[in-house]
Order: structure tokens, then C-alpha cells, then sequence
């Protein structure tokens, strides 16, 4: 890409996020008089080297939305530190955030709400270009053009309006505008929970030949561990705000170490009866962000729980090459 | 669109958005969307339901016929207790006393793996969480006792670990009461793990029928191969360079612009031939159910790759 771009030391990954905090005020009682916080991340820490996906797969309250919005600029964490293209990403403010928005771009779950309803989709996809004074005239026009041949969209949809299109269509547009800027790494939220099955196939194919013709960089998040394993290099599984297990992605489905890793990748519905699956009930209700339990936040539900659990919090700690999970008993699953 | 359902048998209505699923719900339960008119045959344990009035339509639903769907929150009041809810809805269809009605109420809340039933009576469904919601939902729509539940997506907003306690419950509690249950989904995950038959249903129509197994096994109709193929599965090994997912081409039209005297997936299929834009084809028999296609006419032993 353009010569201008800061480009990370060599053995720098494309992102790291280090530490990241975030706590939300909630309102409670009647009147919203008195409030309390919830903390949406503790403390979480990832790479994502260049070229290479990192799923991060949660359940609702896990916080896996917040990492996106904070990593997006959408949202800023309360401390910790996020290293991009070489950059402090986080001291980045006014115009030179602006500018460098370029290279990080974000596609959300549902276009419906994400793209302009009163815009059609050629001028949706050309308005980062316009913005960013990119390219303007007869070059945007035919930009336009190779973005929505890239996406897999006929010439004529650039014409549509929104509600013209199919959910899928929609969603290759808003595929469209983000990688109007040629950024090297979008974030991609929940992108295909609102999709049928057969379409949401087509879109992580999309997804999958972008990559690999741009050299694309994604933070894949998910609820749906399935749909993640069929695009992520890497996983990582949060649970109440933190990282309970990360590494690479067929390691941690074939041997998942943590067993809350374990209870998702046994949830996940298999269409083989044949399969004979194992089924790893948990007990109870996933606790709530606002009162986490002490010790392990799993420990409730988990079906490995020592006395020990209640008590300390596992640290996320390296227990193989690459391997990283916060558990006292890692691997021993009933 | 014809089937039926036996008594403690769990059927499936598999489809995508657009294919008539929530449609044929409504029908079922004699409220057909605005404008549409449902005609044929429906009864339930003996009983014609289409010749129902207004009134008597009300005793079957939530009586013997009762319903859960995705959004529990909007089931319950949300200014009046669970207790009193169900209680009020056990009272509408058996005749039974205020204390009678409150003992089954705990019961059905009991049978719903509630830890407190009787603290249960109490709450009020906002302060549930998502999984306890839909349970106590279920509690209120098996309170009455119906001998048929219609299941219309019970699970899609819950998350995968509570989502499995949810249908783990609703299978013990149809093997228990004999419980006929129709669960539409889009999800073939769940329909594998906790159904006994499908109806594959797109643009409005059956296009397949068959045992769990049979379709999972050896699915007839291209559309369920596509759909098959392409239900995102765990993998566990390293992904190759260049490889790609199973998916359908296109979208499904609209059904109002649906072709006449056409396959309506006839613009998708992979195995389109001559025949399927002359006519539309019926449901033919197939080595182990039923498909609407045209590889199936003529051949009701054939069994396809």
C-alpha cells in the first residue's frame, strides 16, 4: 500500500492490546438514582500478527463487543495500551486518527442498521474515499466499481438502496466499504449471526478470498465457536471479561484445556447424529458481569471445581507453546 | 403442505428466513397473518380445527395446544408476578381452584429445573435471566397440560451453554407426558440432537421429508444437500490455503416474485435439468421419505450418492 503507512519493527505483530479495562456505569433502582459499575473487560491481552485472524469467541456479558469497539476507536478502555501498525493506537487523536482510520475498519452484524437506509450502495462504499480525500470524480467511480466486483456484487447493485438488497447483499456492501481504504486489519462483529445458514457460508467464503488476495488481518468476533473455527487462526474464549483460554484454533477445538472451552465446544449442535458427542452440562446460570463471583469466575458452573477455585483466581498463564489458559486443572474434563 | 404428529413424537419444520415457517405457526394456530386464508385439513386429537369459532379457538390455544417462542420476555407481563400468570393460565383451561392451580403451577416450575419453585411464584420475569426466562416459559405453556407444543425458534436468542439445558428439558418432558412437539428452527445442529422426523420446508413448500437419521444420512433434495453442507461444524485441523466452505448460490426470491410453473429453487440447484423450469415438481417418494424434485420421479427406490 501507500509508502506513507508507518510499518511495525519486523517482529512487531500488526496489533497487540495489552491490559485493557473497562468499566460501565449501570443505573439501578426505580429513577436510575443509584448506580453501580460493571466491568466489561478486567484485563485483557492479545496479538494479531499480520495477515492472520484471531477469533474471539463469548458469550453475551463476556465483553467480546467492547474489545471490538475499543480496538475500533469506538469506544475508549478505562487503562491499557494497544500497539497497531507500529503505532501507540490509543494516543492517536483528531486528524491523524482520522487519517490513519484507513488501515482499521469495522463490519458489524447487521447491515440493516450499519449502512445509510437514505444511500445508495455505490455512494455508500465511496464515502470513506470521500472522506478520507482518497480519490474523488472518474477514479472513485471505478474504485467503486472493482470493490463491488471484489465483494462479488454485479455492477447494477451499486444503484440499490439497502432495502432493495438481501441481508446478504447488504452485508457484502457494508464488506464493500470497509475495504474501500485498503485497511490490514477490520473488525468483524458477530458479521454473519443475522444471516441464514447457506448465506452466512458464502459470506465467511468472501471473507476467507479477501484475506487471502489482500493480505487481510481480521478480529473475528463471535458467540458461535463453529462459525469461528472455519475462519480464525487463533481463539481466543472470553468469559466475564477476561481471557480464559487462547491459542491456535485447531489445537484449542481438538484440545480445548479450559472447561468452559470444553462445555462450548460440546454446546456447539454437531448435524451428525452419528456423532456420538460428548455433552458437558454446566450447572447453574451464567453469573452476571456485575457481580462476578470470587475466585474463578467459572468455578459456579464449572463441572471440575475444587475447593481451591472459590477461593483464587487462575491467572492466564503459557501451559504449552502458544498455549495460553487461566485454570487451575487444565485438560482434566470428566 | 400436509403432516402430522404423533404423541410424544418431536418433529422439525427446518427453514431458512422467507421459506413460510413462521407462517405455517400461525396457522397452526388459527391466527394466519392479515389477509391470508388457511385452507385444508388441521385437527388435533380428534378434533377438526379449521371449523373453530373465534371463541372455541381460544380454548385450544395455550389449552391443548401450546406455544413457546423466541422472546420469553414478551410472553410474561412484565408488572405481574410469574406465579400469578401461570396460575391465571391453568385456570383458563382446567377447571381447578386457586390452590389446585398453585400447586400445578409449582410443579410445572419444579418439572422446569427451578431450584426455588416456590420463591419462583414470586419473581417477576425481568429480573430473570435469559435461560430462567424461557424456562419459566415453558412452565407457563405446559402448566394447562396441552398434548401439543409448538416450539417456534425456543432457543435462538439464548446463549449455546443455556440454550442445551433448555432443549435437554423440553426432550425430558416430552418423553415424560407423551408430549407431541413441532419445533421449528433454522438450526440443523438442534434438529439432529433432539428430533425424530423433518420437514424441510423452502419458499412456503415441504421439499423434504424424512426420519432424522435417514435425512442426515443421505438427504434427497439438493437444497437440503446445500443446507447440509453448509451448517457450520467445529473443525479441528489446520485449515489448508484455499479452501472453502459448502455454500447455496443466490438468495431466495421473494416470495411473492416466486416463478409459477417452475422449481422454486430451480435458480439455485446445482443439479437443475429440463424439467424443473417446464413444471413444478410434487413430493415423489424417495429410499427414505419424500422429496420435492424431479430426480425423485419415477424412481421411488432410488437412492442417491
Amino acid at each position: 500500500m501507500s509508502a506513507e503507512r508507518a510499518r511495525e519493527p519486523p517482529d512487531e505483530p500488526l496489533l497487540s492490546a495489552i491490559g485493557l479495562q473497562k468499566r460501565y456505569a449501570v443505573r439501578r433502582g426505580l429513577f436510575g438514582s443509584a448506580t453501580a459499575s460493571l466491568a466489561a473487560l478486567r484485563g485483557v491481552d492479545f496479538e494479531i500478527a499480520g495477515g492472520q485472524t484471531l477469533g474471539l469467541v463469548g458469550e453475551s456479558g463476556s465483553g467480546k463487543t467492547t474489545v471490538g469497539r475499543i480496538v475500533a476507536r469506538l469506544t475508549e478502555p478505562d487503562s491499557g495500551s494497544i500497539r497497531f501498525g507500529g503505532q501507540d493506537w490509543l494516543a492517536l487523536s483528531g486528524r491523524e486518527l482520522r487519517r490513519r482510520r484507513r488501515d482499521l475498519q469495522v463490519v458489524f452484524q447487521d447491515p440493516q442498521t450499519s449502512l445509510n437506509p437514505r444511500m445508495r450502495a455505490a455512494d455508500q462504499i465511496g464515502e470513506p474515499l470521500r472522506v478520507q480525500g482518497l480519490a474523488r470524480g472518474r477514479a472513485l467511480r471505478e474504485r467503486v466499481r472493482e470493490l463491488l466486483a471484489d465483494v462479488g456484487l454485479p455492477p447494477e447493485a451499486g444503484a440499490r438502496f439497502p432495502r432493495e438488497l438481501s441481508g446478504g447483499q447488504r452485508q457484502r456492501v457494508a464488506i464493500a466499504r470497509a475495504l474501500a481504504t485498503g485497511p490490514r486489519l477490520v473488525v468483524c462483529d458477530e458479521p454473519v449471526s443475522a444471516l441464514d445458514v447457506s448465506i452466512a457460508a458464502q459470506i465467511v467464503n468472501l471473507l476467507l478470498d479477501l484475506r487471502e488476495r489482500a493480505g487481510l488481518s481480521y478480529l473475528f468476533i463471535s458467540h458461535d465457536l463453529a462459525v469461528v473455527s472455519r475462519i480464525a487462526d487463533r481463539i481466543a474464549i472470553l468469559y466475564l471479561g477476561r481471557i480464559v483460554e487462547e491459542g491456535p484454533a485447531h489445537q484449542l477445538t481438538a484440545l480445548p484445556l479450559h472447561p468452559y472451552s470444553a462445555a462450548l465446544v460440546a454446546a456447539a449442535p454437531d448435524p451428525d447424529p452419528s456423532g456420538g458427542r460428548l455433552r458437558i452440562p454446566l450447572g447453574g446460570e451464567p453469573p452476571s458481569a456485575a457481580e462476578p463471583p470470587p475466585g474463578c469466575p467459572f468455578h459456579p458452573r464449572c463441572p471440575i471445581a475444587r475447593p481451591q477455585c472459590g477461593q483464587e483466581r487462575p491467572e492466564l498463564l503459557e501451559v504449552a507453546p502458544g498455549r495460553r489458559v487461566a485454570c487451575f486443572f487444565p485438560g482434566e474434563m470428566p | 403442505m400436509s403432516f402430522t404428529l404423533a404423541a410424544g413424537e418431536s418433529l422439525a419444520v427446518v427453514g431458512e428466513s422467507g421459506s413460510g415457517k413462521t407462517q405455517l405457526a400461525r396457522a397452526l394456530l388459527g391466527l394466519p397473518p392479515g389477509g391470508a386464508r388457511v385452507s385444508g385439513h388441521l385437527a388435533s386429537g380428534g378434533r377438526d380445527l379449521l371449523s373453530l369459532s373465534e371463541d372455541e379457538w381460544r380454548g385450544v390455544r395455550g389449552g391443548q395446544i401450546g406455544l413457546v417462542f423466541q422472546e420469553p420476555a414478551s410472553a410474561f407481563d412484565p408488572v405481574r408476578t410469574i406465579g400469578a400468570q401461570i396460575v391465571e393460565a391453568i385456570r383458563l383451561h382446567r377447571p381447578v381452584s386457586r390452590s389446585e392451580a398453585r400447586a400445578i403451577a409449582i410443579s410445572a416450575l419444579r418439572d422446569a429445573a427451578f431450584p426455588d419453585p416456590e420463591g419462583a411464584l414470586e419473581e417477576y420475569a425481568h429480573r430473570l435471566s435469559g435461560g430462567l426466562r424461557q424456562r419459566a416459559f415453558l412452565a407457563l405453556t405446559l402448566a394447562p397440560g396441552p398434548k401439543v407444543l409448538l416450539a417456534d425458534e425456543p432457543t435462538v436468542s439464548l446463549d449455546a451453554t443455556v440454550a442445551a439445558q433448555v432443549l435437554e428439558l423440553l426432550d425430558q418432558t416430552r418423553a415424560a407426558r407423551g408430549l407431541g412437539v413441532l419445533l421449528i428452527t433454522h438450526d440443523l445442529g438442534i434438529v439432529a440432537e433432539h428430533c425424530d422426523r423433518v420437514l424441510v420446508l423452502y419458499a412456503g413448500r415441504v421439499v423434504e421429508e424424512a426420519a432424522t437419521a435417514d435425512l442426515f444420512r443421505a438427504p434427497c433434495h439438493p437444497y437440503t444437500r446445500g443446507l447440509l453442507a453448509s451448517v457450520p461444524r467445529i473443525r479441528s485441523e489446520g485449515r489448508r490455503e484455499g479452501e472453502r466452505y459448502e455454500a447455496i448460490p443466490g438468495a431466495l426470491a421473494d416470495l411473492s416474485a416466486r416463478p409459477t410453473g417452475a422449481c422454486a429453487f430451480a435458480p439455485r440447484c446445482p443439479e437443475r435439468f429440463e424439467p424443473c423450469d417446464r413444471s413444478e415438481p410434487e413430493l415423489y417418494r424417495t429410499a427414505s421419505g419424500r422429496a420435492r424434485c424431479f430426480l425423485y420421479q419415477g424412481a421411488p427406490a432410488q437412492v442417491r450418492p
